[in-house]
């Protein structure tokens, strides 16, 4: 069984969001999703400024074996995003919820924090794609 | 649930993630596909191998069919034990499948016989289409399952596997040439791979496969999945059968024409006419090797687009985990150079264009 934080947010497409307390959120992928891509050698990343909606592309994680694009779970402006992964993409796999994040957006839509899933929910959509 | 091989305990034992290869469950991975690959590439790693077909062919007329069947000539194999690579063709001139052959005995002796080992995936096409060609030979085909069969590949391949074996099957692995197996004690040891390293493929009876295998995790052999493998056989430019070349590829447009034996010109083997027609009229296709120099991961099928002569295909990518970028196999128009470029997701990336071939020995081999 894979591990799902309780204190994140989560989208069944395996992007999990952390709030920041700051109006700002988080955003990377789950151990699940790592798991299931094997070894990340490449991730493409939003440059900072971009604005996305809820459920748009803005990025693409390769691993070794496949490419999968990455979701903005909520919408808003992208503020940071993690430049160590250019030189260590395996981070992704050995450290998902915390040094393998992606990027942060601040939000343009708090109200949409609520359509997020919880720890239970996502683990639900998890064990529905065993 | 799939057919399991005789180590299948031992794979779980060990963490590996299975998957259904071909109606076998196989290790893909143990923990990390890219560990895997550098371990071959830097120490020693094993592959259980055991889904693939061993099939032996006996017989007063088994040299005689074999030359018939095969495009390549197992006269070409003078000492005992030593071993071709080759197509098996269809009449016009397609890939059914792509094999190892080992002459056995001493060549041209009443004794001789040879096993051939084909692919797993292929398996029940490759036994009709050879049960169909020995009609007219006196020729016997036994397939061998109850033989598992295990690749040790790497640096340390050979020492490591030596360090764990009887004195008799040391000898023999020492003695052993490159592309030359013999049997040992109810074993088969053979110098060949798929990895582009030195190393040894060894069958052994199933009892006894188990044992063996811990026996090198024990030597410090690490366990490698089919993952691992098909990064190393893509760096070694070694082709994939079913993604590189099938029934409706030429082996010359598979960069197998070096499999084929022209000579003798007497020969008559299976798809030669074909063949032959194809060369007169000059080849429309080639097959290369891609490097991706930027960021990105070359895959299969991704379309590869060569500015005022045409488009190809890659047939199978992949990031390097050796080079730390991707690369491809490729079947391009003929006349293509050494640039390309590669449609990824909308983008045009440019690509080199090389011989296929980009590691051998750990280390890099192209321009």
């Amino acid at each position: 069984m894979s591990n799902i934080p309780a204190e994140l947010k989560y989208v069944s497409s395996h992007e999990w969001v952390r709030d920041e307390g700051d109006g700002t959120y988080t955003i990377g992928i789950t151990d699940h999703a790592q798991d299931l891509l094997g070894d990340v050698v490449f991730v493409e990343l939003p440059e900072v400024g971009a604005s996305f909606g809820a459920g748009d592309d803005i990025g693409v994680v390769e691993s070794v074996k496949a490419a999968s694009d990455i979701y903005a779970p909520i919408s808003g402006d992208v503020v940071a995003i993690n430049e160590a992964l250019e030189d260590a993409p395996e981070t992704v796999n050995s450290d998902p919820y915390a040094d393998g994040w992606f990027f942060r957006i601040k939000a343009s839509d708090p109200a949409e924090i609520g359509d997020l899933l919880d720890a239970d929910g996502y683990a639900a959509v998890c064990e529905a794609e065993e | 649930m799939g057919h399991k091989t005789a180590i299948y305990q031992q794979h779980l034992a060990m963490g590996a993630k299975v998957v259904d290869f071909g109606g076998w469950d196989m290790p893909l991975h143990y923990g990390s596909q890219k560990e895997e690959h550098h371990q071959v590439r830097q120490d020693a790693g094993m592959f259980d191998v055991s889904h693939m077909t061993v099939v032996d062919v006996k017989g007063n007329d088994a040299r005689d069919y074999l030359r018939y069947l095969l495009a390549n000539d197992v006269d070409r194999l003078k000492v005992e034990g030593k071993a071709l690579y080759t197509g098996m063709l269809s009449q016009d001139g397609g890939v059914i499948d792509d094999l190892i052959v080992y002459r056995m005995g001493t060549p041209g002796s009443s004794g001789e016989w040879f096993r051939l080992v084909v692919n797993c995936g292929t398996r029940e096409k490759d036994l009709r289409w050879m049960a169909e060609q020995a009609a007219r030979y006196e020729v016997a085909l036994t397939e061998r399952p109850e033989l598992a069969m295990i690749a040790i590949q790497g640096p340390n391949a050979l020492a490591k596997t030596r360090s764990v074996v009887s004195e008799s099957k040391g000898r023999v692995i020492d003695s052993l040439s490159v592309f030359q197996g013999l049997p040992v004690e109810g074993w088969f040891i053979a110098r060949t791979g798929y990895t582009g390293e030195d190393g040894l493929e060894i069958m052994v009876p199933e009892d006894e496969a188990a044992d063996f295998w811990q026996a090198l995790a024990d030597a410090d052999v690490a366990p490698c999945g089919l993952g691992a493998r098909d990064t190393l056989r893509l760096e070694a430019g070694m082709n994939l059968y079913g993604s590189d070349m099938d029934e409706s590829v030429s082996p010359l447009a598979a960069n197998m024409g070096w499999t084929i034996a022209w000579e003798p010109a007497e020969r008559a083997f299976i798809g030669r006419e074909a063949l032959e027609h194809q060369r007169a009229q000059g080849l429309v296709l080639k097959q290369v090797g891609l490097v991706l120099e930027e960021r990105g991961v070359l895959r299969g099928h991704q379309k590869v687009i060569v500015e005022g002569v045409g488009e190809g295909e890659i047939t199978s990518g992949s990031f390097s985990p050796t080079l730390n970028l991707s690369i491809a196999l490729a079947r391009v128009p003929a006349a293509t150079g050494d640039t390309a470029e590669v449609e990824i997701r909308g983008k045009r990336l440019p690509v080199k264009v090389i011989k296929p071939g980009f590691v051998r020995h750990g280390k890099k081999v192209y321009a």
